[in-house]
């Protein structure tokens, strides 16, 4: 990295990878990474660290934010052999998880990155979407159709 | 004079061998794995992560396990081990508005946008023992339809858009952590919605049941419950950006309360607010009870003397560890404690005696 401001279209794409990786199931994440080969060479630079994130809420949803409670996440930093720093922040307790999303952040910033964008992410947002949908469907079929009662004589 | 006496080290032992054994059960029964508790007990779950005040699934799922099933138990096992947890940070407000609900009812408007979707609930069951439970067997699969793809929009904004009802300010402020400082009276309101949403689930039932039933009445609708995964954003310092870090499933509940006005402004509704870690509607409407209940001050209500109205009653006996600790501790050895005790009422017993007897 260079230093320099990085533009939106830099941070908007990375933002996005992050995010997926973060609350990503663990096995598919853990199963496709492996699929996608080994590991580029790197150097760990923060052992995976499991700590928690205080999530706040809004009284009445708009107002005032209020401590809800803590989120565990679990961070780790690598830095691959040409360069490229990765950083994973994962939820949950999964070590093996956060080092996962670390490479991968690292990788997406190489020439590697269509590649691993095919071979883990796009799959991954794939099951995640699917999972929503899914949830959003059965939500669905349980909305109320209402209809009126006509009550007393006709004309 | 004080004497110190130790012992016990073997029995305690032994007690926690048997402990281990009990809670294993009959061995000729399988084992409970605890992700057997997170996917079949996931509203007892829901609980210890709501009460233990920290969010994780598979954590609350193995305490229930540890804990035989004593939610308070699970719960003091969760809060014991998020201390040892170092802070990453605080994450942005959640967006509710965003969530893809997958439940929404509302009690005031039948027709809102996005309907109301009953989504898995036990409402309308007929509380009857299910015998089939107890067989082998899956259920069919859950019926699907085609799915909303907007947003759900809160339903008290369409009062708020015709000013019938109070606004809530929107402020950037950060809100004072009760896991970090002491509690201290009076208590903001962000403050109060922190402690009542780790409050015990039964206690703040009962506060909430006690204001319907007269003890600060403040006549609520529910405007809006709806439950679903909210994503949680945290600004990540050595990015530069925000990432959403983890997805929470957690339950609101918004409700519409009898009206406060003053020379400057006309009557308005006002509003109670409940939200909670998972799938877990009875603690948030009791929350948004008694959350409305606590703001009698800012409204410029009456104080009448209602035992939900009192903050410091509230605020000081709605956690369960430390009440289930002060509770508990009077079991364990006080044999000092007492023995001056016994002494006193001997010494008092002769004299009345002596006395009688003059």
């Amino acid at each position: 990295m260079t230093g320099t401001a990085e533009t939106d279209s830099v941070i908007e794409p990375r933002r996005a990878w992050l995010s997926l990786l973060a609350k990503a199931p663990a096995a598919s994440l853990a199963r496709l990474w492996a699929e996608a080969g080994p590991a580029p060479a790197h150097e760990v630079l923060r052992r995976p660290e499991i700590g928690a994130v205080m999530a706040r809420g809004r009284a009445g949803g708009a107002g005032a934010p209020f401590n809800l409670g803590e989120i565990t996440v679990t961070r780790a930093a690598v830095r691959l052999e040409t360069g490229e720093e990765g950083h994973g922040y994962v939820q949950g307790r999964d070590k093996a998880k956060a080092l996962t999303a670390a490479l991968i952040d690292a990788v997406m910033q190489t020439g590697d990155a269509p590649r691993l964008r095919a071979a883990v992410l796009a799959p991954l947002a794939a099951e995640m979407a699917a999972a929503a949908e899914a949830r959003a469907r059965k939500a669905a079929a349980t909305k109320v159709e209402f209809f009126t009662m006509v009550r007393g004589e006709s004309e | 004079m004080y004497v110190a006496v130790k012992g016990g080290e073997a029995a305690i032992e032994a007690a926690h061998g048997w402990l281990a054994e009990a809670r294993r059960g009959d061995p000729s029964v399988p084992v409970l794995s605890p992700d057997q508790v997170r996917e079949q007990l996931s509203l007892a779950v829901a609980r210890v992560m709501a009460e233990g005040s920290l969010f994780d699934e598979d954590l609350a799922a193995l305490a229930i396990k540890q804990a035989r099933g004593d939610l308070i138990e699970a719960i003091f096992l969760i809060r014991a081990y998020r201390t040892t947890l170092p802070r990453f940070g605080a994450a942005r407000p959640v967006d509710t508005a965003r969530m893809r609900p997958i439940r929404r009812v509302s009690a005031t408007f039948k027709d809102a946008p996005g309907g109301q979707v009953l989504g898995p609930t036990f409402d309308y069951t007929h509380r009857l023992i299910d015998f089939a439970l107890a067989a082998e067997g899956e259920p069919p699969a859950a019926r699907e339809a085609a799915a909303r793809a907007e947003a759900t929009p809160h339903i008290l904004d369409f009062l708020g858009k015709d000013g019938l009802i109070q606004q809530e300010a929107s402020t950037e402020e950060t809100p004072p952590d009760l896991t970090r400082q002491p509690l201290e009276l009076p208590a903001s309101r962000p403050l109060r919605l922190q402690a009542l949403t780790r409050g015990d689930e039964g206690f703040m039932l009962g506060m909430a049941y006690s204001t319907q039933r007269g003890y600060g009445r403040n006549h609520p609708f529910v405007g809006e419950l709806r439950i679903g995964m909210v994503a949680v954003e945290l600004d990540i310092p050595e990015l530069g950006f925000a990432i959403e870090v983890a997805e929470v499933m957690v339950t609101e509940c918004e409700t519409v309360n009898q009206f406060a006005g003053s020379k400057t402004e006309p009557p308005q509704f006002t509003r109670g607010y409940g939200l909670v870690f998972g799938q877990s509607e009875r603690k948030a409407i009791s929350m948004a009870l008694v959350d409305r209940a606590l703001r009698w001050r800012e409204l410029g209500e009456e104080n009448v003397g209602a035992p939900a109205q009192d903050e410091e009653f509230v605020l000081y006996h709605s956690d369960n560890i430390q009440g289930t600790g002060f509770v508990e501790h009077i079991k364990l050895p006080h044999y000092v404690d007492f023995q001056s005790e016994l002494e006193l009422i001997r010494k008092i017993r002769a004299d009345a005696m002596r006395e009688a007897a003059e």
